[in-house]
């Protein structure tokens, strides 16, 4: 049980029966006045925010989530096909659960699956992910139009911008946070 | 940590207080932090040490010295209240605090202005002043500091602002959720503003308006939505007092929070105070806007993040 003195910036809570996670916290207390707990949450299944303010005496379930460690296998259409690495267990879990993973994701990659009451909503990826350049526009040495990046595509479809010395064929690092470029990966 | 810069602005900061107020011919008083009582108030929740409290605020204390006579008196001291950490909280801040004798809150406002005054006169040539001739600087955003300042009463307030009366708000126990969400924000974005003539209910140690007893002469100074000070005209009336304390103790009863007895000594020296007014004001987040920052942990020496 959590109690709305608890509530903090990425804390995952139950409301109504389903899974939040507070995206943004704001304490405020008026002058003589009460505590106000204003939270902005993200619902964890259908990504839905809600903006709620709670009281002191407020209550919170603890929501029943567990993480798995999990294989990626491939994508079908909408549909990603996942091994448990603990127990050879498949399952599936829907492209929209997936949110912006879906750019970094390529196969055998390993992850965390977060289940919900047993069932999949969401998967942690490593904060940093090595990609291939699959696409990229030749750097037309003594440009000087001045831009510094260009447009490249990933193995994944992903398109991002990134310094203009990056070729096709090489690979890159990518924060999976920002989905911003970080580096040129030597292997 | 505060960087030397922010020291330095900090430093010059409270000694220009300190210099105001001296020079107002306020006496500069020390008070114990830590005490074996509190004043009853059901929104505070103090933090215990060793069965005593840390104070919640110097004011018990320093307003018994105005009953011993004492005509005009200010603190710079840390207050403690518990569980209260946001971007304008933290568990342990600063407060000022100043008491007068033969006046009421409209005094406090005129303090405010002047003292605000007198700040930018040692401040703005500082580096990262925030403020250029008396103007604040928000974002893109400017706010005049010259006097006179706005002042609006919370029943203008709430009927500008509020999607409920203030009736409503306070029979429906949702004064707080209403301020919070509807109405400051649009206090002082364009001149600091008082908010004054509160809900009596509201002010547990204020004085009732002459000729409005439902209303308490308590006001708050708003600059850019936040809240700087809590001012008011003091209740000096014991026999007031005490049945308002018992109404507070009897709440926090209810809510099962922890209480410390009723102030006796407190009580019997308030007979020997006639009118006087005093105010709080949180100093970390003036020095906050001062220096064009976002958060009070941006300009405490150390926050609890910097261990």
């Amino acid at each position: 049980m959590y109690t709305a003195a608890d509530l903090r910036k990425g804390l995952k809570v139950q409301v109504d029966g389903a899974p939040y996670l507070v995206i943004d916290f704001e304490f405020s207390k008026p002058g003589k006045g009460q505590a106000l707990y204003r939270c902005k949450m993200r619902n964890m299944i259908t990504g839905n925010q809600l903006v709620q303010t709670y009281r002191s005496n407020d209550k919170f379930d603890k929501p029943d989530l567990e993480e798995r460690k999990m294989q990626y296998l491939y994508c079908q259409g909408e549909e990603y096909h996942f091994m448990d690495t603990g127990n050879y267990e498949q399952l599936v879990i829907d492209k929209e659960h997936l949110g912006d993973n879906v750019n970094y994701m390529i196969d055998n990659m390993e992850m965390e699956v977060l289940f919900f009451q047993d069932r999949p909503i969401d998967v942690s990826m490593p904060m940093f992910v090595n990609l291939m350049v699959t696409k990229a526009d030749p750097w037309a040495k003594g440009d000087t139009s001045g831009s510094d990046s260009k447009p490249v595509t990933v193995e994944t479809g992903y398109v991002l911008q990134v310094p203009p010395f990056v070729e096709e064929g090489d690979k890159i690092q990518i924060d999976t946070r920002t989905g911003a470029y970080v580096t040129r990966v030597k292997e | 940590m505060l960087d030397f810069q922010g020291l330095r602005f900090r430093a010059a900061f409270f000694h220009s207080l300190r210099s105001f107020f001296v020079r107002q011919q306020f006496l500069e008083v020390d008070t114990p932090i830590r005490q074996p009582l509190l004043l009853p108030e059901l929104n505070i929740e103090p933090l215990a040490s060793e069965g005593w409290f840390l104070q919640a605020s110097p004011e018990l204390c320093m307003k018994r010295m105005l009953a011993a006579g004492c005509s005009r008196i200010f603190q710079l001291c840390n207050c403690f209240r518990k569980g209260e950490r946001g971007r304008l909280h933290l568990e342990e801040f600063t407060m000022l605090e100043w008491y007068r004798t033969s006046a009421g809150y409209e005094e406090l406002m005129t303090d405010c202005e002047a003292l605000l005054r007198s700040l930018l006169v040692d401040l703005e040539v500082m580096a990262p002043c925030a403020v250029f001739n008396e103007t604040l600087r928000v974002g893109n955003r400017f706010i005049s500091l010259q006097p006179p300042w706005d002042r609006l009463s919370v029943h203008e307030t709430f009927a500008r602002y509020s999607p409920v009366s203030i009736d409503q708000a306070m029979a429906a126990d949702t004064f707080d959720a209403i301020l919070v969400e509807y109405v400051e924000p649009h206090l002082g974005m364009e001149r600091p503003l008082f908010l004054y003539d509160y809900p009596v209910e509201l002010g547990s140690l204020a004085r009732r308006k002459v000729g409005n007893p439902r209303l308490a002469e308590r006001f708050e100074l708003y600059i850019n939505g936040i809240e700087l000070a809590n001012g008011f005209s003091e209740l000096t009336d014991s026999r007031e007092q005490r049945q308002r304390f018992e109404q507070e103790l009897a709440m926090m009863d209810e809510e099962r929070r922890q209480r410390s007895r009723m102030p006796e000594r407190f009580l019997d020296d308030l007979a020997h105070l006639d009118r006087a007014a005093g105010i709080a004001l949180g100093v970390d987040r003036l020095l906050m806007l001062l220096m064009g920052k976002e958060c009070v942990d941006e300009v405490v020496s150390f926050a609890p993040a910097d261990f």
